[in-house]
């Protein structure tokens, strides 16, 4: 049997929403012919028109048009697409010069090293100590040979929001395509493509208790962008690959079912865990204390190591994440909080909370009592901090 | 439980034995630093007559691999002599803990070096030490042996990527055969780092790597 755990690791991924499944099963047993058979038979133009109205629903979340969004595998690959298809297209006609934050994600981070690998230039642009690029420095850091601009919207581990109107806004000053990593806040942080000038996003829906495997990416019309991958003509010609109209209906769904009055229950859950946890001695808060993801919480202990922490709080049914070296595969700390200026050890005790739609208010004391009780266990045993 | 780690390690993480510190130790050690991830002191109290560890505590600034091979070297040093616990190796450690995965093999390392640094101590304060011993490349390549590479858990020159060592007048020059933007690079130069700088004659440590 499963034990029942406090699930708040939600920006790993989420519990599925019964909802979005009710709306996928269609999909998969009745209407399961591929949009392309249009032509053919009528199950293919139902097949269609699920594609067509949950494209135009996902889209809608974003300001855009249906015919500006596409859906892809995930983040991984519209982040990649985005990048990649842009220095395909530009590379050679206008420059080879890319500008990225230091704190992206890996979609991100290692599609510009793929990319300079292939002799494009890269700028890492530094943040503040609270994730923050500096709009001026942007500004002074694009040149004639800028092609885009890749700046998140939201911090994956710490949290931190980015600016993504006055970015745009310099970056369509200066003539450069921007491509936002919306995958953390996307729609619960609203961002309207008819507002902001922003020419690519990269979005998914499992982080939104909808299904894994798909996200999508809005391509703001006229944006150069080379397909890399060989196929069919799906997706506007953009993505190749047999239509996952399953998926992009659970996708719909699951967009629709995010409410401001969820998000603003989280971001309580959030800002009381933050209050709770900066009374345990010896913590601080990583990422903005405001202009923060509303469902998240990154918290750093001194004297104690992550992995150990999360053991611990495994034990007492509490799932988590840490940017401690010890937790991650390359066995390298967290870039996140090297890049906002934080030490090894600043890594090494960091703790992420993140909250979803299952988990209740009571969570929140729960969550924080174990802590404040596994820290101050660990603590006990650490060679550091007593005098 | 549904993790990487043996029921055994599970149970000396959850309930690690001889933890905190002696008052008054008759040696101590320190092995790692917040600066590299986890850190381990190791305390001791040895009968001066014949050279028995009487008790040992350690703590513990690191993950679940570090702890429970702090707890399992310390019940395996308790009683013994200052020779007989030196002979204890990070691979008995091991076994006793039903295995480790590769990864988290460095951080169990750690925790016996660190009661291995401790004996060093009870002996150089008590004047135990034999001479001196100039390095060479035979002395930096036995450390290099306590430097892992973490794909496969194992140490750098058994894995043979030890490609060139150089002494030159205080300089340590190591050549590792491995591009430099691998996965472990960075962890492994520091490890090298870490390991060979304390040497006495030792003033400058360079890490290539080919390519």
């Amino acid at each position: 049997m499963v034990k029942k755990i406090v699930y708040l690791d939600n920006a790993a991924t989420t519990r599925l929403d019964e909802r979005v499944l009710e709306a996928m099963k269609l999909y998969f047993f009745d209407v399961y012919a591929v949009a392309t058979s249009q032509f053919g038979y009528s199950m293919g133009i139902d097949a269609r028109d699920a594609l067509d109205d949950a494209r135009a629903r996902v889209a809608a979340a974003l300001g855009a048009a249906p015919e500006e969004f596409i859906f892809t595998s995930g983040s991984t690959e519209s982040s990649n697409l985005a990048i990649k298809g842009v220095a395909m297209a530009l590379g050679e006609k206008k420059g080879q010069h890319v500008i990225v934050s230091k704190i992206e994600d890996f979609p991100v981070l290692y599609s510009a090293r793929a990319l300079e690998k292939q002799g494009f230039q890269v700028t890492y642009l530094d943040v503040d100590e609270r994730g923050r690029i500096d709009l001026d420095q942007l500004r002074e850091t694009i040149t004639p040979e800028t092609i885009l601009v890749s700046i998140q919207a939201a911090n994956q581990e710490i949290g931190t929001l980015q600016d993504v109107a006055a970015i745009g806004a310099i970056c369509r000053e200066k003539d450069v395509l921007f491509h936002t990593d919306a995958t953390h806040s996307f729609p619960r942080v609203p961002l309207d493509v008819r507002e902001a000038p922003v020419d690519l996003v990269t979005v998914t829906a499992h982080l939104i208790h909808g299904p894994k495997g798909v996200g999508g990416l809005y391509v703001r019309e006229g944006t150069p962008l080379v397909k890399w991958m060989d196929g069919g003509f799906q997706e506007f010609n953009l993505r190749p690959g047999t239509e996952n109209i399953p998926s992009a209906v659970g996708f719909a769904e699951a967009v629709e079912l995010v409410t401001p009055e969820e998000t603003a229950r989280l971001q309580d859950m959030r800002d009381r865990l933050v209050e709770y946890l900066l009374q345990i001695p010896h913590s601080r808060l990583n990422g903005h204390p405001t202009l923060r993801l509303p469902h998240n919480t990154n918290v750093s202990f001194r004297f104690v190591e992550g992995e150990s922490i999360l053991l611990h709080l495994d034990m007492r049914g509490f799932a988590v994440s840490t940017g401690s070296a010890c937790f991650s595969r390359s066995l390298e700390a967290s870039h996140v909080i090297l890049g906002i200026g934080g030490n090894h050890e600043r890594a090494h005790g960091s703790v992420r909370f993140t909250f979803g739609r299952f988990n209740q208010a009571e969570d929140v004391d729960a969550v924080a009592q174990a802590v404040a009780d596994v820290v101050s266990a660990l603590r006990k045993i650490s060679p550091l901090g007593k005098e | 439980m549904p993790l990487p780690y043996s029921e055994i390690v599970m149970e000396h993480f959850r309930n690690p034995r001889n933890v905190g510190r002696i008052e008054d130790p008759d040696a101590k050690a320190i092995e790692g630093s917040p600066a590299c991830g986890d850190m381990v002191a190791v305390y001791l109290k040895v009968d001066s007559e014949d050279l028995r560890i009487t008790d040992v505590k350690f703590e513990s600034y690191g993950c679940a691999s570090n702890i429970a091979t702090g707890s399992i070297i310390t019940e395996l040093a308790k009683g013994k002599t200052l020779e007989e616990a030196k002979a204890i190796t990070w691979k008995q450690a091991a076994e006793v803990l039903g295995g480790l995965p590769p990864i988290k093999v460095h951080c169990s390392v750690l925790a016996v070096e660190g009661l291995h640094a401790a004996i060093q101590n009870y002996e150089e304060r008590h004047g135990l030490v034999k001479e001196r011993v100039p390095t060479t490349v035979k002395v930096v390549r036995r450390r290099l042996k306590r430097v892992m590479n973490p794909v496969v858990g194992l140490d750098l020159v058994r894995t043979k990527l030890v490609k060139e060592i150089e002494v030159a007048e205080g300089t340590v020059r190591v050549v590792i055969d491995l591009p430099a933007d691998h996965q472990f690079a960075a962890n492994i130069r520091e490890e090298i780092v870490e390991k060979i700088e304390p040497l006495w004659d030792v003033d400058k440590v360079v890490v290539k790597f080919t390519e």
